[in-house]
């Protein structure tokens, strides 16, 4: 049998017919069981702080220890003139970007900057 | 500051002035070890001759949100805010027992401390979601600004709407680079200080009166 790490790439579409608390157990189901999910759009930050909270509730000391998460930074403060009339006439610039979330003791980041996420993943 | 953050602060003023709201309820936050308490200690005691909690370079010391009542702080211009300050546990995504093992604790004290510290994490959003009028958000000046844990609180604050002093903490330090705060977060105002030796604390409490009165 083949060893090594499943990966879900989940869409955009599919999250966006899921509630918050339904994003937040995908996610927290799919990384307890040694899952590496990977979103096309990342979360909201109210669904982040939700998500940072129900994490926190589910750690217990040797078993779950918690995930690692890693998104782009957004690009608030470098959009120029687009962002500046998007957030004049009220609306939000879309700053929800691809998302790796996994175990934390599987998915180490090794290096991030603003155009680059490189992380290790081991198995079990 | 950039326009549109001058323009919200004056209109935030202008209604908190209008409605007459003069407490304001302050939350410290950062990833642990960033040093909020230490932060916290200083205002208290600088502006009450009192204190908030111990610190340790063992992360997670802080494993409670800890609220300071009265504190009236004037800057140099003159003006003056009154606020209470919650200090709160260091943020995070992950916490494993075993490395409060490596900084010498036996292990029924390192699995209390894991629990009790997820259960402050917990806290900690909580109160981010609805208790809070204004954020510190402290950064250690020698760590990275671009871990995930800040980009996301900075953004679940924005979105909450919340006036936020970001502090580059720890310029004290050989390896700080507050330099790199300021350009991961070119959005806010930075204030860069050692919380520890008091340096350029005097710059902070202007922001705060900027920002927060």
């Amino acid at each position: 049998m083949i060893q090594g790490v499943q990966i879900d790439f989940v869409s955009a579409d599919r999250m966006a017919r899921l509630g918050m608390m339904e994003k937040i157990r995908l996610i927290l189901d799919d990384v307890r069981a040694g899952r590496i999910v990977v979103l096309e759009r990342g979360l909201a930050p109210e669904e982040q702080s939700k998500l940072i909270e129900v994490t926190m509730m589910e750690i217990s000391p040797g078993g779950f220890s918690g995930i690692e998460i890693e998104t782009y930074p957004t690009r608030e403060g470098n959009e120029g003139l687009g962002g500046f009339f998007s957030r004049f006439v009220g609306k939000k610039p879309d700053e929800s970007r691809l998302t790796v979330i996994g175990p934390a003791n599987q998915l180490k980041t090794l290096k991030k900057d603003e155009g680059l996420i490189s992380a290790w993943v081991s198995s079990r | 500051m950039n326009f549109l953050f001058l323009a919200k602060l004056k209109a935030s003023k202008f209604f908190r002035t209008l409605f007459g709201k003069k407490h304001s309820k302050i939350g410290i936050y950062g990833p642990p070890n960033a040093g909020k308490t230490t932060l916290a200690n200083r205002i208290v005691r600088d502006w009450t001759g009192d204190a908030v909690g111990p610190v340790s370079e063992v992360p997670h010391e802080t494993r409670r949100a800890r609220r300071k009542e009265d504190i009236t702080i004037t800057g140099a211009n003159g003006s003056s805010i009154s606020i209470d300050i919650v200090d709160t546990p260091g943020v995070t995504t992950k916490i494993d027992y075993h490395e409060f093992l490596e900084y010498g604790l036996e292990k029924e004290e390192a699995v209390g401390r894991a629990r009790e510290a997820t259960e402050g994490v917990a806290e900690a959003m909580h109160w981010l979601r609805g208790d809070l009028d204004g954020v510190i958000y402290m950064l250690d000046s020698t760590q990275d600004p671009f871990m995930q844990v800040n980009i996301m609180m900075i953004g679940i604050i924005e979105s909450r709407k919340l006036p936020v002093v970001i502090v580059a903490n720890k310029i004290d330090l050989p390896d700080a680079a507050p330099q790199r705060i300021r350009s991961a977060f070119p959005q806010h105002p930075v204030v860069q200080i050692s919380g520890m030796e008091g340096k350029n604390i005097e710059s902070l409490y202007d922001a705060m009166t900027e920002i927060f009165g």
